[in-house]
Order: structure tokens, then sequence, then C-alpha cells
């Protein structure tokens, strides 16, 4: 009895969840989002996501050079080394030209090792590590909406510059979190601040109280949240339970509007939190919000109108360049001004690093939020040259130094 | 004054944190000692049960309109309902088969389950409004205890030395004892085995439901919450001794200290420290700490 009891505690730490694929094959153009379908950051990217590229291939009208264009999708459960098996499967016998999504930045990190084997395009949306743009930099590798760097730079130097010149970290023990502290550190001891401490939590930790006790004891004015999903949502929840707030301030380092709702507006309120898009921003968000809405029936956040704009851009390339062999479409989109609902004047640079405005938001206090996913307002833009790393720092090979 | 390089008030806090995380270990484990005890069943379906707990709340108040006080009641029950339904609809015809079967019943259950509130709620959940009454925090000196984790340490201890005490110490409990060890002949005897075996399962699984009203009002409400914490809870049953009830309850509180203790010395290992300890009981004592080989 034991032995099966045992068993089964190995079986589900190994098993996790299922994964699901959806396989077509045929002669044509063929996406394939591969993200967490039933994890914790499947409201990051997840079926939003899938949505997001559908709806791009549909306003293209379908069909590119006359080839159909097909979107198929995939669970990686969070895992490396399921999203590279994943990703040498399409590439090898799926014939997939494109993968996009792939949030959390194990994954991201992985499936672009197997991109550049395969000489085949990965535009990364949902992943922040800026080591896709430095030293794990690939010739067919695009890191789409944010970055590490450009997260730090946006709500880093703003709480710096506000005061807050004292930070602490909690620290997501993965390849993101890791990125993520040591970037916003860079930013604030730049900015004239301090950091005095940092502690790194399991990914989906259970109870984040104690980690917030040691954050409360370090005495810090800022408490930087280098985690995502559910674990900055649990975070900031503790922090309003100990009475850490408004004592101690709370920097989101990756919060998005899809966080901000599952916490809910009055536990949220007050928080920085650095976007790349905005539901609410404009005509032209409002209205890709809107359609995206009566499908998922949530408003997308940055990542999922990412996805929507990557999948259109590479279409666009795809057509200009008259071809979908992959350097024919890398260099096309490298050439290329990105502009459409989601940003405006971007530009892809050698390093595959989308450049683009960053915006910093604060969340509204409930008094303030007129109407439903009414959640931010727009404190400053962080235009694209400062938002990002410059070309002549990145650490990537592909870089021409000369 | 230090202890090892953290000062003790700090340390202290950190207990009482443990403690807190260690009343949810012991709630989950005495649910599954107790079912694994009588029914022979591995309920992974446990964690399942928990998170639905949860939901069950936040549904009850924004739906049905029913305060806290009241979800605290109704919630557990009506978990319990469905754990009944579980178990006379599909888990009784795996009565007698090698436990693995409803092992994997269970995990399905769970999948199953999980896989609703994903599609209902999505992976970040909801946050529940704590009622008033345990909004506040208690200064101890030490530490600023919010008042939801003091009545999360409360209401643990009661209920886990309540089901202690009618499970070994009355004659109810007697009745059950006896199903267990020896079923034909306790039915000889009269008593409907297969009624108190049922009302047993459900009771486990209303304590898991108990379980989740009360992390409502601590933690965000999501979908995974459940599957986060049972492998850690299974592990917790091994190290106590399958089926001992005292042992799940004091291994639970245990746990939770010592993995709160983990989180001031080295962050990074305070998911793993309970299986390494798992490995270890296993090598030194084979039924566990409260067993009996």
């Amino acid at each position: 009895m034991r032995k099966v009891l045992l068993a089964s505690v190995a079986a589900t730490a190994l098993l996790g969840g299922a994964a699901s694929a959806q396989q077509v094959s045929g002669d044509a153009v063929k996406i394939g989002v591969l993200t967490d379908l039933s994890g914790v950051y499947s409201d990051f990217g997840g079926a939003g996501a899938v949505e997001a590229a559908r709806m791009a291939v549909q306003d293209f009208g379908g069909k590119v050079l006359g080839k159909t264009i097909e979107v198929i999708s995939a669970d990686h459960q969070n895992k490396a080394d399921v999203a590279a098996s994943k990703a040498r499967e399409w590439y090898d016998t799926q014939g997939v030209d494109l993968i996009t999504e792939s949030l959390n930045s194990s994954v991201a990190l992985a499936v672009s090792k197997v991109a550049t084997e395969k000489k085949r395009m990965q535009i990364v949306t949902g992943a922040a590590t800026s080591r896709l743009s430095n030293e794990d930099c690939g010739p067919y590798t695009i890191h789409y909406v944010y970055d590490t760097y450009a997260l730090a730079q946006g709500t880093g130097a703003a709480v710096v510059k506000s005061g807050g010149d004292s930070w602490f970290f909690l620290t997501a023990d993965y390849a993101f979190g890791h990125s993520l502290e040591k970037d916003t550190g860079d930013v604030v001891k730049a900015a004239g601040g301090k950091v005095l401490g940092a502690v790194r939590h399991p990914l989906s930790a259970s109870d984040f109280s104690s980690f917030l006790l040691q954050a409360q004891s370090s005495g810090a004015k800022v408490v930087g949240l280098a985690n995502a999903g559910t674990d900055t949502v649990n975070s900031i929840k503790a922090a309003f339970d100990f009475g850490l707030t408004p004592k101690q301030q709370l920097a989101g380092l990756l919060t998005l509007v899809t966080d901000v709702h599952g916490l809910g507006i009055e536990q949220a309120q007050g928080l920085f939190t650095t976007e790349a898009w905005y539901w609410d921003q404009n005509d032209e968000t409002r209205a890709f919000a809107k359609r995206y809405f009566e499908k998922v029936k949530k408003m997308p956040n940055s990542n999922q109108a990412g996805v929507y704009s990557a999948v259109t851009n590479y279409l666009k390339a795809v057509q200009a360049a008259n071809s979908d062999d992959s350097d024919a479409v890398v260099k096309q989109l490298k050439s290329m001004t990105i502009n459409d609902m989601f940003t405006k004047n971007g530009k892809i640079r050698q390093d595959g690093l989308h450049v683009h405005d960053m915006y910093l938001f604060q969340v509204k206090a409930p008094k303030d939020s007129k109407y439903a996913w009414d959640y931010y307002k727009q404190v400053a833009v962080v235009p694209g040259e400062q938002a990002f790393q410059p070309l002549q720092a990145s650490r990537c090979a592909l870089v021409n130094k000369s | 004054m230090e202890i090892f390089g953290v000062p003790l008030v700090a340390l202290a806090s950190q207990l009482v944190l443990g403690l807190v995380n260690g009343s949810f270990y012991a709630m989950l484990s005495l649910g599954l000692a107790v079912i694994f005890g009588t029914l022979n069943i591995v309920n992974f379906a446990h964690g399942a049960f928990y998170m639905l707990g949860a939901f069950g709340a936040f549904f009850a108040l924004s739906t049905l309109g029913l305060n806290y006080w009241v979800a605290l009641i109704v919630v557990p029950l009506a978990v319990g309902l469905i754990g009944i339904l579980v178990d006379r609809g599909l888990l009784q015809w795996l009565r007698g088969l090698d436990p693995l079967y409803g092992l994997l019943l269970t995990f399905g259950v769970s999948l199953i389950l999980e896989g609703i509130l994903r599609d209902a709620y999505g992976s970040s959940g909801r946050s529940y409004p704590r009622p008033p009454a345990l909004n506040g925090v208690w200064n101890l000196g030490f530490m600023v205890l919010p008042i939801s984790r003091a009545w999360v340490i409360g209401v643990s201890l009661v209920v886990c030395f309540t089901t202690w005490f009618v499970i070994e110490r009355t004659k109810l409990g007697a009745y059950l004892r006896a199903a267990t060890e020896n079923p034909s002949l306790t039915q000889a005897f009269g008593v409907n085995v297969p009624l108190l075996v049922t009302l047993t399962f459900g009771f486990g699984v209303a304590l898991a439901g108990l379980a989740g009203v009360l992390a409502a009002s601590a933690v965000q409400i999501t979908p995974l919450m459940g599957s986060n914490i049972i492998i850690a809870v299974f592990a917790v049953v091994v190290i106590g001794g399958m089926g001992s009830i005292l042992g799940a309850i004091l291994t639970g509180l245990g746990l939770g200290l010592i993995e709160g203790l983990t989180r001031v010395y080295y962050p990074e290992a305070s998911a793993t420290v309970v299986f390494v300890i798992m490995a270890i009981v296993l090598l030194v004592r084979p039924a566990g700490l409260f067993g009996r080989a």
C-alpha cells in the first residue's frame, strides 16, 4: 500500500497536467502557439493567446501567398523539456513555420535553441528574460512585447524618482525572476538607490507571508515583486494582510491587467506597473479589445495583444518577402516598421529585440474606476530607446560591433 | 539575541506563520488519513475538494448572498455531499480492486474539477472579500498577526483534535475502527458498515472543504490551489504513518514549522524540504513516525 502511495506522489510530481495538441498537416503556412493552457500562467497567455493568433489570421484574410494559414496550439505545462520536444516535433514533422507566445522564460530559452537548430522562426511574447536578446539570442528568435530590462527601466526608474530609493526583492526562483531582479537592481543602483537584499521563493509557492515578513524586516522602502501571475497576486494579498503596505511600497515588476482583475482593484490600488499595451488607450485598442472580449469574455492583456500583433506582422513579412523561408522573413521583419493597434514605429533590431514605447501605469483607486476593467491610469510614456537596452550594450553575438 | 544569524523575534514570527501553514497541512492530511484508514482509498481528489471549498465560499457569497460564517458550515457540508456522490456513484464500484484504480479515478475527478473551474474563473482565480471581523491584526509584540491567520490556527486545532477524540475515544469511533479492522464481523453485529464507510468518506472530504473555506479568507482562490498543496500533504501522510490520525495532525503542524524555518534559512529549498524529510523518514522508519509496521 505504501508503495502505491509513494508511486503516486512521484507520478503526480512528474505528470503535472495532461498535454493537449491539435494537429493538422498540409501545404500551408503554419503558426504554432506554444503556451501554458492549464497552469499558473494560463491567464497570462493561454487560450486567450491562441484566440488572439486566430483573430490575426482571420483579419489577414485566412490566406497568404495563396496558401491557407493554420493556427495550432499546445500546452507546454511550463516545462522546458516538454516545450523543446513539442517545438522539435512541430518544426520537424508538422511543418510549423512560426512558434509564438512561449511564455515562461525557461520555455522560451529552450524553444529558441530548437529554432536556431532547425532554422525556423520564433516570436516570443510572454517570456521576459533579457537573455533572449543577449547571450542567448538566436538568428530566428524575435523578442516582441517586453523584456526584464524594459520592465525594470519603467517601474524601477519611476519609483526611485518618486523617493523609493531602498529596495528589497521577492524573486521567483528561476531564469525570469533572476533576470528581473538583476536588471531592476541595476536600474535602482544607477538611479542612486540601494538594494538591501532579496528572498527567492519557489514557483507557485503556497504561502507568501513568511517571505513578506522578511521583506518587512529589511526596512526597505520598496518591495519589488520579481515574480508573475498568481505568485504576484498572492504576494500583494499577503502584503496587504500583514500591514506591509502602505508603510512600504510595492512595485509589481511584471503585473498584467489580468492579474489586477483576479486580485481585485481594492487590494491592487496604487500599484505601479509597466506594460507595453493597455486595452483602454485609444479607439484602435478599444476596438480590438471589444472584439476579443466577445470571444474570450475577458479583456486582453499586453501579451495577448502582442500575439495578435506578432502574428499579423509575421504574415505581412511573409507577403512582402514573397516566401515563408525563415531567412527571408527575418530579414523582412528586421527591416520594416511595426505600425498597428499594438504599437507605433516599432523596430526589430539585429539582436531580435522589438523596440517600442512602453507605458508606466498606476492601478486606480476603486472610486476612480468607472466601468468594468477600468483599472489603469497612465503615468508616463517611456520611449522605446530609453525603455530597452541600447544595441551597443547587447551581449548578443549577432550584433555587429564594428 | 540571534540564532544562527536570525534575530529571535524574526524567528518566532516565522514559526507562527509556519503554524498557519501547518494547520492547513494538518486538516488536509487528517482527512486523507481518515479516508485511507477506513476505506483504503488514496484520495487524489482531496486537493480538488479543498479548492472546491474555497470556490464554494466565493460562490456562496457572490451568487447566493451567504456570508462567511454561514459558508463555514454550509460549504463543507455541500462539498462533503459531493464527496458522497463521488463515492456512491463512482468509487463504490472499485471496492476490493487494487487501490491503484481508486487513485486513478480520483486523479481524473480532480483534473475534471480543476478544468471546470479554470474555464469559469481562469487561472488567476478570484479574491474572497473577507468578513470585517477577520480584517484586523493582532500585535503579538514580536510580530503583527492578521486575525484571519490566527483564526485559521484556532479552527484547525479544534477541528483536528475533536476528530481525533471522536475516532479514538468514543463509541462511534470504536465502530469505525472495528469496521476497518474486520468489516464482515462488524456487519454481523448489526452495524451498517457501507453507510459508515460512505459517511466517513463524506466527512474526510468535508474536512478538505472546510480547509478550503478557511484558505479563501487568507489566499487567492485559484483552480490550481489544490494541486499546489496536495503533493506536500501526501508526503505529510507518508511521514506521519499511513492511516494514523494523531500522526497526521502532529506531522502536519510539525512540517509547517519546519517549512517556516526553511523559508528563513534557505528559502530556495522551502518547496523541497518536506520531501527530503519524507525520504529520510522512510529510510529510518519505513512505517512512518507514528505508524505501526
